[in-house]
């Protein structure tokens, strides 16, 4: 078994936002973040991909159409987007590292056609990075 | 279930020395870093916390309470400390970077279920102490 990783950068804004409860409450627990216009990161997102070498190419899967997996998938929606208004998941997920590492995860597990779907890795700063494995 | 991880830096000045051998030994054992006078690194922590997402905050754990238990006590025990002279933990025991790294485990998994405003569930899963980019030490608890 080898884990091959791709990196892709996005830059969008979320705010976190509880409906269910009080603005008090929110803003106890959330803090800047409860602010409702909203504030922006640059994440990093590692992608790694678990499998087998394939012995004819040397490879496990060809990391062309991982890119274009992350572009298509990742990318495309989430990149210079408020992710609160326009990522579906995001209308009552709250658009934490968490919940981002769990909804990439969602979206490339399917598409991945060579190997599997190892690790979601998302780093929100430098600082502050979630790992999901699936479960 | 999902890992969070926090990275913290601070710098420290030690001597690796074990009393209980000659001065020959512990120059032959520890080398550069036997030098009387000490030295120091900026070492990087990083905390790895593990578990399930609350649905009601979006989080496995509250970041800001995490910081202030590392600040609490980790940075303000280690940090801009002579960890042989200034540190208890290191009375009887040779600050190398492994016994920091479980020094900081122990000290974050000793304060844990006390700590009510870390999210419920949520455990320490690991350690990790850089010393210099070059070398890293890891702890995930246990034997």
């Amino acid at each position: 078994m080898i884990y091959v990783t791709r990196r892709a950068d996005f830059s969008a804004s979320h705010f976190y936002h509880n409906p269910e409860l009080s603005p008090e409450e929110n803003l106890r627990l959330f803090g800047k973040c409860n602010n409702p216009h909203g504030h922006g990161h640059n994440y990093t997102l590692e992608v790694t991909v678990a499998g087998e070498l394939d012995p004819r190419t040397g490879m496990v899967m060809d990391l062309k159409d991982l890119k274009r997996v992350i572009e298509a998938e990742v990318m495309e929606a989430m990149d210079h987007r408020f992710l609160n208004e326009e990522v579906p998941a995001f209308r009552t997920l709250i658009p934490t590292p968490e919940n981002i590492a769990i909804e990439v995860w969602k979206r490339l597990e399917p598409k991945i056609a060579a190997g599997h779907l190892h690790r979601v890795r998302l780093y929100e700063t430098p600082d502050l990075y979630v790992d999901y494995y699936g479960k | 279930m999902v890992q969070l991880t926090r990275r913290y830096r601070l710098s420290a000045a030690h001597r690796l020395h074990q009393e209980t051998l000659s001065a020959a030994e512990n120059a032959r054992l520890y080398g550069k870093c036997n030098n009387p006078r000490g030295h120091g690194h900026d070492y990087v922590v990083e905390v790895t916390v593990e578990g399930n997402v609350d649905p009601r905050t979006g989080r496995v754990i509250d970041p800001v309470a995490l910081d202030r238990l590392v600040e609490r006590e980790v940075l303000e025990r280690f940090d801009h400390k002579h960890l042989n002279l200034d540190v208890e933990d290191f009375r009887d025991c040779v600050p190398t970077t492994e016994n920091l790294c479980l020094a900081i485990y122990d000290r974050l998994a000793g304060r844990w279920p006390a700590e009510s405003d870390l999210a419920a569930g949520a455990r320490l899963r690991r350690v990790r102490v850089e010393e210099t980019r070059s070398n890293f030490f890891e702890y995930e608890g246990g034997a």
